[in-house]
């Protein structure tokens, strides 16, 4: 065998010891959540109240709250950040205040997350006085996810080809006609995959929430948009860290972890499905 | 010269002035002037990357979304400037169609396309009257027969040449007094290319045409008046025979003979 060959031969078995390495590593995770997690899981621990102090019942507020500050996040993010994407990839010159403001949001991207969750505390907690609440969180929350819909709505928008707004513009349409009836529809997939891959984003953040919207262990379900909640990423937290009892707590946790991994895996599995919707119908 | 032809003023269509054309420092069109001849068909001829392209597009305003682009001189429309400040840009697109090089049609049945103008510019009051005047421009654009009964499908499922009539269906339905055709035949079959063209001359009854073309042959058995463009400079405008027969410059005759190009 001559050296050439060899080098290949070499270099395959590496890359497929590397790729082994991943996905072993993945298997063994999800075989360690969902072996201790799913002793736990059953009906009533998916809709009831925990009881005996976090030892036994439920995680249903916990589920219900993670719901609350997602769904909320997303009625913030969502329109802002479409907004945004339009105004920078159809109207906006591509002068240097643009490029700035392009680069301001990709690094938003790179803010840690406990740091939103700092500044969530001391603007929606404090300044504007709503609390430790589903507002306050979901609106951390969605300047969190800002960046993520604002990159995949611009990447959606500039993927329609601009032979239709030129074909909408040349027959007399407006620029916002042109954006509305050719450009949006067109772009709608991309855009919806986006706000799926984010709504999951959000729901496993723990520190955003910390200071600003969840609690440890609540009695009753929330009653408005000002209460606080409880949420699943948190409710592991707090699950391995207090309390007393720390045998049932553990198995608790690891239920709570795979609720949480298997809500997200399920988003994720939605916007790739989306996606390849959209693709297959896609024929320019 | 074409002047001379054209007896009546109201035979005059559109004018060009002195245009003078940027694209960042670039000068892509250098002081053009010709006038362009109601119901009747002008055809722009030259090499690749002569300005045919630029210039058309400046007759209704489509470089407007360009950016780093200057304009200078005037183009008239009914002895109007459409580049003045108080014109409605919008209104110009509609008043002047253009159809373009690649068939551009919307992921769209092949009715919404049609209707998509109508309805953007208001132009119909209820349903019958969308459904007569989609029925009216496909007819117009020789394709009401090949589509009748698949007007709901995809127009993305029509052949090439077929989304190109399509294209030039949608630009008739908002009622335009002039088309633009940007090499309207450049990705089409010479089957497809001559069924375009037929269609073209049937149109000059209702309409002002001007059609970019790097197909002389076209030029010249599709046009009443030919422009050749070269490096941004009209070399010489005239009749088409006139230009295909004795043309005044020697440059022209090298081109048209394919000396070069």
């Amino acid at each position: 065998m001559n050296k050439r060959r060899f080098k290949e031969k070499l270099a395959y078995s590496f890359l497929i010891a590397m790729i082994s390495i991943i996905v072993l590593s993945i298997c063994i995770m999800f075989y360690f959540i969902i072996s201790r997690g799913i002793r736990v899981i059953n009906w009533e621990f998916l809709t009831q109240m925990p009881r005996k102090a976090m030892t036994a019942g439920g995680i249903f507020p916990a589920i219900l709250g993670t719901f609350y500050l997602t769904m909320g996040a997303i009625c913030f993010a969502l329109p802002l950040g479409v907004s945004a994407a339009i105004y920078l990839n159809e109207y906006a010159v591509q002068n240097r205040l643009v490029r700035i403001v392009r680069i301001s949001i990709n690094n938003l991207a790179g803010v840690p997350s406990v740091v939103f969750g700092l500044f969530g505390l001391a603007i929606f907690v404090k300044f504007l006085n709503f609390g430790v609440s589903i507002l306050s969180g979901s609106l951390t929350l969605g300047i969190l996810i800002l960046p993520t819909i604002i990159r995949a709505s611009e990447e959606a928008l500039s993927a329609v080809p601009n032979s239709f707004r030129e074909a909408s513009l040349a027959l007399g349409a407006t620029k916002w006609q042109t954006i509305q009836k050719v450009v949006l529809p067109n772009s709608f997939s991309g855009i919806l995959t986006g706000a799926i891959l984010s709504i999951g984003r959000a729901a496993g953040e723990t520190a955003p929430i910390l200071f600003t919207a969840v609690t440890f262990y609540s009695m009753r379900l929330p009653k408005s948009i000002f209460s606080e909640v409880q949420a699943l990423p948190y409710h592991i937290y707090a699950l391995m860290t207090e309390g007393t009892h720390p045998e049932s707590q553990v198995a608790i946790a690891y239920g709570t972890a795979l609720v949480l991994v298997l809500l997200v895996l399920g988003l994720n599995l939605i916007a790739v499905i989306l996606r390849n919707q959209f693709r297959r119908s896609k024929k320019w | 010269m074409v002047e001379k032809t054209i007896e009546n003023k109201n035979d005059i269509k559109m004018q060009v002035k002195n245009l003078n054309f940027y694209y960042e420092k670039n000068q892509v069109l250098k002081n053009i002037n010709l006038i362009i001849k109601s119901n009747a068909i002008t055809a722009i001829i030259g090499p690749s990357g002569c300005g045919k392209t630029t210039f058309i597009r400046t007759l209704n305003r489509m470089n407007d979304i360009i950016l780093g682009i200057k304009i200078e001189g005037d183009i008239l429309f009914n002895h109007k400037n459409i580049y003045d400040d108080d014109i409605d840009v919008v209104e110009i697109r509609r008043k002047i169609g253009m159809v373009f090089q690649k068939s551009n049609p919307f992921p769209k049945s092949i009715f919404e396309n049609i209707a998509y103008g109508l309805k953007i510019n208001n132009l119909t009051v209820n349903k019958g009257e969308l459904r007569e005047r989609v029925e009216v421009a496909l007819r117009d654009a020789a394709l009401w027969e090949e589509v009748k009964d698949r007007l709901n499908t995809s127009a993305l499922d029509l052949s090439g040449g077929q989304q190109q009539r399509l294209c030039i269906a949608r630009a008739l339905a908002v009622q335009p007094k002039v088309i633009l055709f940007d090499e309207p035949c450049s990705a089409l079959d010479p089957f497809a290319t001559a069924k375009i063209e037929e269609l073209i001359q049937e149109l000059k009854e209702k309409y002002t045409i001007v059609i970019v073309t790097h197909n002389m042959q076209q030029a010249a058995r599709a046009s009443d008046y030919t422009a050749f463009l070269m490096l941004g400079e009209l070399v010489e405008f005239d009749i088409t025979e006139k230009i295909f027969t004795n043309p005044s410059q020697k440059i022209t005759e090298d081109y048209i003979t394919g000396r070069f190009g």
